[in-house]
This record gives C-alpha cells, structure tokens and sequence, in this order.
C-alpha cells in the first residue's frame, strides 16, 4: 500500500513539471536524487517549453474573461496572444494562468508564469521593491466612483458618510484612503475578494459606491440589467498605469514583451493592421519604418533572437493596438470605453511607442 | 369444586367478549399525535411553532422551485419568460452544467474520461468499504490510481505504466524479503520502485505527451466539481499511510522520532487550511529548486495532503491508545519484533477502530476542498464565485447556484456519513 | 542467569546497528536527524537561491511602514496612517470577537438542538437531525456564501430607514436591521452613572449571596427558600432606584435617520460581515455541538435517570443535578475542539469582507507589500498560539475532571 501510494504521489509530481521525460527526473530531484536542469533565459525556456505562461485576472470582462466555451479573451489576454505570436508564432500557444491579487506576484517570481498581463499598476514599489519590470503601458486608468443615480450625489466630495466597496487586492485601498483622508470626509470600506460579490453588495443596496479602476466600472456597469439607473462620478482619484510586467533581471525577455506591445502600438500610428499585413510583410514597402517593422527590411528580430517576422505575426494575432482596444474594450462592446487617454499620441492620446529603428 | 362455583355464580360468560375498537383518541393517528406531538403543553407549543415555520420556509420556496425554467440561455431571456412571476432559473445549470462539473478548461470532448474514471471509482473502492465482496477486486483497486490518472490527465500511456511497473517491483521485493526482515523489505522495495521508475523514465521519448493516442490534459484545465472529487480522493488515500506512519511515530519509543512527529502533527493541526493553501499558492514556490515549477495543483495536493495526515495521525493514536495493552504484550510474549507485531496484531486491530474516525476526517476534508476557491482554483464554488457569475448572461443567479453545490456536497457527504455509521453498527457486533 | 548478562563489546558487528535492540532505536534516530537536517538544509538553501535569484530579502521592516488603508471594523484606534503592525492587531481583535460571540452562540444552538432532537415530540426531534445533517454535510464556505447573501439580499438597505418620510421606521423607535448591519442604541455615560453601575454591581453580588445562604438553609436544615422571584427583584429594583435618585443620568444615542444621506448616524453598528461571519459558524458548528451533545447525554446510563426517579427527583431537576454533570464531563473535550474549529474557520471572513487577521495582514498587507513569507509566518504564528493555548486549558481541564478510578 505504501509503496504504490508514494508512486502516485510521484506521477503527479511528473505531470506537474512538464509532462515530458525531464518530469520524471524533476520527481527524482524532490525526492532527493539530484538531476540538476540548467538555468537559461526566459525565452530559451519558452521557446522549449512551446508554450508561454501568462498569468491573467480570474476573471474581469473586457480584460480577461474565459468566455461560455472556456476560451480567454479580453484586451490583456490579447497581449498574452501576440508575445506568443512573436515569440512562438503561434497566438493559441498560451497557457493562461488566473491569478488573484495575492497570488500573481509570487506566481511571476517563482517562475510560474513568465509574463503577467493582470491590469497592474506600475508602481515605484513594484518596479523597486518587489524587483519586477514594467515593460510599458497598455492602458492609461484611473479610480473612479460609481453609485446609484437616485442618490443624487454629482461629485465624489460630497460622498461623506457613505459605504464603500472595493475590490480587494490592488491599489485600489491606499487611493481609497488618501482621497477621503486629504478631502477630510469619513467613509466606511467594505473589502470584497471578487468583482462579482462586489456587483452583488452594491446592486443590493449594501454599499452606496462602488470603486476601482475606471475601465472596470464601466465593464461592472454594462453588465447591469439597468445600466442607466448608475452613474460614474466625474472624479478620477489616481493614476493606473497598466501594464504587463516581468521578472527583474532578465532583459532579453523583457525586451521581448516590451517590442511586441511597441509593436502593437507602432503598427497603429503607422496604420498596420491585422486585414493589410499580410500584404505589407510580404514585400518592403515604401515607408521604411514599417519595414523595419515588419521585417522585410533590416534584422531587428534577429537582434531581439526572434524571427524577423515576429512583429507582423504579433499584429495578425489580433491586430493593432487600436483593433484590439475596440474588440475587446471599444465603444462598439459593451464595455464601451472611449480611447480617451489611451489614443495615439497623435491624437492626443499618451500611448506613445519609442521608434522601431 | 366446580359444582360450588356453578351454584354460587348466578351468571358467568362462557366466551370472552368480542374485541372492541379501542376509543378513537387512544389509537391510530390521533393517539400519536397526542403521544408524540402534543405530549405536554410546551410541546404542543413547540410542535404549533414548527409547523408554522415549515409552512412558512415550504411556502416560498416551493413556487419558487415548482415555477423554474430550465431552458433560456441566459438571466434576462430568463427573466422575460417569468415575466415577474416567482421562479427560479435553473437554466444556469443546464447551460454551464459542463462547466459546473469539469470547470471551463477541461477539453469538452474529452469529458468522457473523467466521467468513466468516476464511473470506475465506485468499482475500486467497492471491496475497500464493503469486506464482504470478493477479496480479488482489490486487485482493480490496486490498478485504479493509474488508470484514473491516465484517463483524467492523458498523454503517453508509458508514464502511467512505468509508474505501475515501479510499484509492481516494490511490492514484489516488499514481498519476497518482508518475512525475512521487514526493513530489508521495506526500504529495498523502495529502492526497488525508484529504480524501475528511472530505468523506465529513459524509455518514455520526449515528446511522447504530444503524439500520445488519449490527448494530455494539463492539471490547470482541470476545474468544478471533479476537482472537488480529485482533491478529495487524491488527498485522503495519500494522507492515509502517512497518517498511519506518524500515528505510530507519535506513539514511539525513540524521543527524538516522537518529537518530530508531535511537533509535526501539533503545528499542521493548529493551523486553519486556509493559511496553508496561502502556503501552497504564495510561498510553497520559494522552496522549490530554482528554475523547477511544480504547478499549483500537485503544491495544493500537497498541502491538503499533509494537512488530513495530522488529522488522520490523531484518529490512529485513539484507534491505538484504545486497543488492550495485553495485545501489545501478547504480541511481545510470541517473540515478535516492532515491525511484525505492528503489521501483524496492532495494526489491522487499531485500524478497524479508526475506521469511522477516518471516514469522518474524510468527510471534512472533501468538504474544505471548496476553499481552494480562494486561492484562485476553479473548484465547483471557484466556477461559481468566478467565471460564471461574472459573466454577463449569468450576472446576478446566486440561490440556483449556490443551492446546486449545496445539494451535491449534500449527497456525497450524507451518503460517505450514512456509510460510515453503517459500518460502526457492525463493527460493533463483530465485537460482541 | 548468564542468558541475561550482555554479549562483551569486542563482538560488535555492524550488523547489529540494525539487528540488536540495545542499538537499533539509535540507528533509526540517526537516521531521522540526518534526513531532517538533510531536508531542511535542502529547502533552506532552496529558499535563500530563489530568494538570491531575485534580490529580495527576508525581513519584517514593513510592519512598522504606514498601512495606508482604511478597516471598516476595528476595537482600536486605526487610521490609514497607522502601521502595518497595528493593521495586524486590529485583524487579531476582529478575529478574536468573531471566535468569542460564535463559540457563545453555537454553544447556545448546539445544546438546544443536541436536547431536543432527544425530544419525546417527534417533529421537533426530526427537525433537529435535519438541521444537523444538513449542516454537517455542506461545507462551512457555502453556508458562509449562502448566509451572507440571505443578509444582503434579503435585509433592506439602510437607505429605506432614511430621511423625513421613511419607508420603514425603527423597531420600538430603537433598532435598524439593514444589509449593512445592525443599528442599535448606544449609551451615554452622564455624571453619576457610575453610581448607577456600582449599585448594579453590587446587587449581581448580593444576588449570588443570597443563593449561597439560600443553599446553605437548604442544606442544614432542609427547608428551601425561593430563589426565583428574588433574584429578579435583586437585579432590578436596587439600579432602577438608583437610577432615578441620580436623576437619570445613562441616556441613550440612537440612531439617527436625518444626520446622513447614506447611513444612519449614531448609536451603535454592528456590521453585516460581523452578523453573517458569526451567525454562519454559530449555526454551522452548533450541528456538530448538538452530535457531541446527544453522545453526552446518552453516554449517561439510564440507570442514573431511573435512580434519580426512584429518589423522587422532579425530571428537570434529574436534568440539572444527575444526568448534565456527568454528560458534561463528555461533552467538554469535543467542544472545545469546536471552539478550536470556530477560530480556526473565521479566516473564511475573508470571504464576506470581515476585517480578521487573514483580511488584514494575510490579505490587503501581503497584496500591498508582497511580503507573502512573512505574512503567511507570522499567520501561521498566532493561529498557532491561539490553538495552542486552547489546547493547554483543555488538558488542564482533561485533567481537573478525570475520573479518578482505582
């Protein structure tokens, strides 16, 4: 009995690690008889493994969501699909891993995934302390207020006295607490673990207000039966910067993540997109910086040890930066977020990519 | 004699009166009731206040219930359809009942697989609960974990087999040297296993996973209820020979073995499970050999595997505190060692007692499966907190739902608890 | 005579580490420490590698760091500016009320149902092993869930309770049942209430010294005094006199329904996390108190109950004086055990927003400072110096009611 019941223990060990052959050894390693694997860098190993772990919410819908059929979409689950492309080429080879707010940095520095794309704030701490590395931004956010158009409220200042609920485990809290501490109004926080509990307090009348991240409330507010019984109050109450993130200290996959959002990015100033690549990688063109782009001219994939077509896969995974804001998040979804902040540059937007040269 | 009495006696019946229908209010249904409902007054007080409090819960939830809809697709389709009236809308179970069952990654055409590795459960753990089936199914119980492995995850058949084969060898070692010396047999069984399983190890190609014929399923896709089932099964028949072992290493001789296992077992039992699954999911991972992942899923099984074992450790230390000590002296006086009069007289006796005990550790355990739901695990309660109410078809459904893994949670823990009070009942007369 | 004596040392063998019993247990300790450091050394320099790996240090400098958040339920002082450490105090306090009120409550559920599913009534002796069975056999995270969203969906929002013409007034013009809790009046201390407090103070005493001369009549000269009408006018009529002699000064803050557009002022709150958290272990672990209640009284043998009857004891008093004592000295250890569990459990508050330890410093402090390690240790810490105290007075206990047989 014990004997077989230790090898059970061992074959799951053998299924966790890979599922290949170096699994097996894995067990023998925690058991004690040491077959040590070497080390290499992230992309080595992903290239390996044939798979790109990226770590996203449980579930936010626009964002990253699992859809009826299990499949995850949303605007962070797209940039998941187009480092996968330019890495692997291949958008579906993903594993996406939920993590919650408590667990997804621990997940990322164990190496259990090798990218988040969880709306993260970028943070001095973060980036300093905790010895990640944002690799840009993705998305331009903002905490913001909602509450029950009956209440008559038209400004977050005059919310004093009331029940707040806030999704836990982000940065959600310490704005909460500084906003109503400098106004010097009270307030009562009520912490809730998931964004659907939260709804649920606050449809019932449990909370006046419900805060967190803009782009989130809106997404909550097109998911109620009545959408327009709610209003977001005009007051943005913090700076989110969201973006993905990744281990410090690796900087050949850093920059890998880091040129494939540019990428995104540049392809829209430069009107790339997910209908008219194919055409444009497949012969250099007259704007030289989209062939450095696309790679028909130059050997900037080479340089990042990609193929030099890794950008052109990367948009046909999903598009551009602006497809896939409109897929996911646009005002043609439900969710219906205005570029606002996150537009081009060009448009008066802050999303700005560093040129491709 | 009889004359006197015949004379002396003006009349006297010669047959006995018919029987009579005893009064109305001293039989039948009003007798019981008086007996058993309105016995005193504070009874009949209780028994009115019941009623009422039955009628008042049966009469909302009933038309709540009878009224249901089973069919819409999603919360607003099915709130036109009741069109105000009371219902429910059972048709979140029946548009995500896959989802509910075997979470939202597992491959929908492969749920053949954890369906008939569920099916074969029951035969496996037939001759386990009940003594009386023919002693030879253990074998299929023997065969079972590699079988449900390999239908659930998949992949190459070599890895199952290997592990199979590695068992095998132990138990055959175990065998051939344990009437010589039981530590002989143990540890070169064990041996035994290993080498098998590296040996075979060499012979499973890389890359067999992606060729295999069942397709390889990773641990991540795996979600709802069969979740549940898998870390609760897993969990317990892993913690069973560890309890055992630490129950009779709190019981031993030797101080120092005794120390480790008390502090073990005292630490993991002072603690609540939730602060190890926080182990399993945050810190577990800095205690890995650097650049190895061991997925959430094996760390959580770990962790609830050694959180049962203490709990289980316990029930064994009672089971063996109760047994007579003129067993242990009996065992002594035939010249048995430790290891033989262990294996042989003390075990298979404290064992027996422990049962009920075991299957009540088990009974909480599979029930404190569902907190892996907050540690971001897509159990049957993670499906439901997370994907499903979430989404926008479903946003607002919480009595079906919740009500649904309440009734299934219901029925495998009665069913485990009737069980188990079964077979005290006849543990009992066994003894006597 | 001489099979006894020791074989002499020269004919050790090797072998007999393993064969000889004088040695054996020494092999196999040696071998258990060797494994053990072996272990810990192997996880310890696992630790240091990856935490070398990723430049981050072990240390407990950011308990001292400002919080930064708020908590909605604290028995201390706590600002967003207190510190990290204090945050963790607050959690400690939260989660030891929580534990307190619900080992009361379940005691008090567990009982009434453990005596009357022994009940003669039938349907209250069925509706019992229902409640039983169907609590024991559902996990404690549903019933939490269910029980939380019962408050919040069913409990009116406090908003009804609000402004000029409200949809439902206060409950004897004192008390609001709201999803966001209960409000309820709060004292006001005015000068010479702690007259008032004394005299009550003083007459609890008086009352337990008249049950102690009342007990004392009874057992030297057998004639029985009335305790029950007494007491109550002991309690009663000493604080009410009082009181008013003082010139009423205990007021009463109630809860006001216009001083705020969102919550009534005023008074005393008592949160919907706190109710349902509390309400949702009580229930649940009463079912498992009613179990260890029904083994207790029916571990005591119907021959005390009948040689109780056959003295001419009243069946209350058989109750009180025959059958409850000796069913306690069984019932005790299982209970606190469940009380055990009860501490144990409430780090699900987690899951209603309760502000417990786990919330504070297993929760929003790890999110914020991502010190998973130490957090999750110093969690780990108090749960087990809580269990363990526990632990030590039922042992005392264990001890101090052992039947002393033989």
């Amino acid at each position: 009995m014990c004997v077989w019941f230790g090898a059970e223990d061992l074959r799951t060990y053998q299924e966790e690690v890979n599922m290949n052959k170096s699994v097996f050894f894995g067990a023998l390693t925690v058991a004690g008889l040491a077959v040590g694997a070497a080390a290499a860098g992230t992309l080595d190993d992903v290239k390996a493994r044939g798979k790109l772990n990226c770590g996203v919410t449980t579930g936010l819908i626009g964002f990253a969501a699992p859809d009826a059929n299990g499949e995850w979409k949303g605007f962070d689950v797209a940039v998941c699909r187009a480092v996968a492309a330019a890495a692997l080429g291949d958008p579906a080879a993903v594993e996406f891993v939920p993590t919650t707010g408590k667990t997804r940095f621990t997940a990322l520095a164990s190496g259990e995934i090798d990218m988040l794309a969880r709306n993260t704030t970028w943070t001095f701490s973060r980036d300093v302390d905790l010895k990640f590395t944002f690799v840009g931004v993705n998305y331009y956010d903002g905490q913001g207020f909602m509450v029950p158009r009956e209440l008559g409220v038209s400004s977050a200042k005059e919310l004093d006295g009331a029940t707040v609920c806030i999704q836990t485990g982000t940065t959600t809290e310490l704005n909460l607490a500084d906003f109503f501490r400098s106004n010097n109004i009270e307030y009562e926080p009520v912490p809730i673990e998931t964004n659907a509990e939260a709804q649920q307090q606050y449809l019932a009348g449990a909370c006046d207000v419900y805060t967190t991240d803009a782009s989130g409330l809106a997404a909550t507010r097109a998911a109620f039966e009545d959408p327009s019984a709610h209003i977001v109050l005009p007051e943005i109450v913090s700076k989110e910067p969201l973006g993905p993130l990744v281990r410090h200290g690796d900087d050949e996959w850093g920059d890998v993540v880091r040129w494939t959002l540019n990428a995104l990015i540049t392809a829209e100033e430069l009107g790339v997109t997910s209908t008219n690549v194919g055409e444009m990688s497949a012969s250099a063109g007259d704007n030289p910086e989209i062939n450095r782009l696309l790679g028909t001219e130059g050997t900037l994939g080479e340089m990042l040890g990609l193929d030099a077509g890794w950008a052109s896969a990367a948009i046909t995974a999903g598009g551009n930066y602006g497809e896939i804001f409109e897929r996911n998040i646009g005002e043609s979804t439900p969710i219906g977020l205005s570029r606002g902040l996150n537009a081009q540059w060009t448009d008066g937007g802050l999303i700005y990519s560093p040129p491709f040269r | 004699m009889s004359d006197t009495q015949q004379h002396s006696v003006a009349f006297v019946r010669t047959e006995a009166i018919p029987e009579r229908e005893p009064p109305y209010t001293a039989s039948g249904p009003l007798k019981w009731m008086k007996d058993n409902l309105f016995a005193t007054p504070f009874n009949g007080i209780l028994t009115i206040v019941a009623v009422y409090l039955i009628y008042m819960i049966l009469s909302s939830a009933l038309p709540w219930m009878l009224n249901g809809i089973w069919t819409t697709s999603s919360l607003a389709e099915c709130r036109t359809v009741l069109d105000g009236a009371v219902g429910a809308c059972f048709s979140v179970l029946t548009e995500r009942w896959n989802q509910l069952l075997f979470g939202f990654k597992y491959p929908s055409e492969l749920y053949w697989r954890p369906g008939l590795a569920f099916m074969l459960l029951f035969v496996a753990i037939a001759p386990v609960l009940f003594f009386d089936l023919p002693r030879k199914l253990l074998i299929f119980t023997g065969l079972y974990p590699f079988i449900a492995y390999y239908l659930v995850w998949g992949g190459a058949i070599g890895v199952p087999l290997v592990a199979l084969a590695g068992c095998v060898a132990g138990a055959v070692f175990y065998q051939s040297f344990v009437a010589r010396n039981f530590a002989l047999g143990f540890l070169g069984g064990v041996i035994a296993a290993f080498v098998t399983w590296y040996i075979g190890g060499l012979f499973i190609p890389d890359g067999a996973n992606n060729t295999a014929w069942m397709r390889a399923v990773p641990s991540r896709d795996l979600g709802g209820f069969m979740l549940n089932m898998m870390l609760g099964v897993t969990c317990v028949s892993l913690s069973l020979p560890l309890g055992i072992a630490l129950a009779l290493g709190r019981q031993s001789s030797m101080p120092l073995i005794k120390v480790i296992c008390v502090v073990f077992i005292e630490f993991i039992r002072g603690v609540p499970l939730i602060t190890l699954l926080f182990v399993a999911s945050v810190m577990l991972a800095y205690f890995f050999p650097p650049d190895s992942t061991v997925d959430l899923f094996l760390r959580v099984v770990i962790m609830i595997t050694v959180f049962s074992a203490a709990y289980i450790a316990e029930v064994i230390r009672g089971g063996l505190a109760a047994l007579p000590k003129g067993q242990y002296e009996g065992a002594d006086s035939l010249g048995l060692d430790y290891a033989q009069a262990t294996r042989l007289i003390i075990l298979p006796q404290a064992l027996k007692i422990s049962i009920p005990g075991i299957v009540n550790v088990a009974v909480g355990l599979f029930k404190d499966t569902t907190l892996v739901s907050v540690i971001s695990m897509f159990d049957l309660v993670g499906m439901i907190r997370g994907p499903i109410l979430a989404s926008t078809a479903w946003n607002g459904v919480y009595w079906e739902l919740l009500g649904f893994a309440a009734v299934l949670f219901f029925v495998v823990c009665y069913g485990i608890s009737q069980y188990s009070q079964w077979l005290e009942r006849r543990l009992a007369t066994d003894h006597r | 005579m001489t099979t006894l004596t020791d074989p002499p040392l020269e004919s050790f063998r090797l072998s007999m580490l393993f064969n000889d019993t004088r040695y054996r247990s020494f092999t196999f300790q040696a071998i258990a420490l060797v494994l053990l450091v072996f272990a810990i050394g192997y996880l310890t320099s696992n630790l240091l590698a990856n935490l070398r790996a990723q430049g981050l240090q072990l240390g407990f400098n950011f308990l001292s760091e400002p919080a930064g958040y708020d908590i909605n339920q604290r028995l201390i002082d706590y600002t967003s500016q207190s510190s990290h450490a204090r945050a963790a105090i607050v959690g400690v306090l939260n989660t030891l009320l929580v534990a307190a009120l619900a080992c009361l409550m379940a005691t008090v559920f567990g009982v009434a149902a453990g005596v009357l599913r022994l009940s003669k009534n039938w349907l209250i002796s069925k509706l019992m092993a229902f409640y039983v069975e169907i609590f024991r056999n559902i996990p404690v995270l549903i019933w939490i869930i269910i029980i939380f969203t019962i408050m919040t969906a069913v409990m009116p929002g406090p908003r009804s309770y609000l402004g000029e013409d409200p949809e439902s007034n206060l409950l004897l013009g004192l008390f609001a049942f709201t999803n966001r809790g209960i409000y309820g009046p709060a004292p006001i201390w005015g000068a010479g209430s702690g007259v008032v407090i004394a005299v009550f103070v003083a007459s609890i005493i008086g009352i337990f010294a008249y049950r102690r001369y009342a007990k004392h009549v009874l057992y030297s000269s057998g004639q029985m005094l009335p305790t029950g009408w007494p007491t109550l006018a002991l309690l009663i009529l000493p604080t009410v006199l009082a009181f008013f002699m003082m010139g009423q000064p205990i007021g009463l803050d109630l809860p006001d329904p216009l001083a705020n557009r969102f919550n009534l002022r005023g008074g005393t709150q008592i949160g919907a996390p706190l109710i349902a958290l509390w309400f949702a272990l009580s229930i649940y672990t009463g079912a498992f108190i009613a179990e260890n209640v029904r083994a207790g009284i029916q571990a005591v043998s119907k021959g005390q109950t009948e040689a109780a009857s056959a003295l001419g004891l009243r069946p209350n008093r058989t109750m009180n004086l025959v059958v409850l004592p000796q069913a306690l000295r069984v019932i005790i250890p299982p209970l606190i055990s469940q009380y055990l569990n009860i501490t144990k459990n409430s780090s699900l508050a987690i899951v209603v927003g309760y502000a417990d330890i786990t919330a504070t410093l297993g929760g929003i402090t790890l999110n914020q400072t991502g010190r998973a390690i130490e957090c999750v240790l110093l969690l780990m810490l108090f749960y087990l110096t809580i269990s363990l105290s526990i632990s030590a007075v039922m042992n005392v206990y264990n001890n101090s009611v052992a039947l002393k047989e033989r």
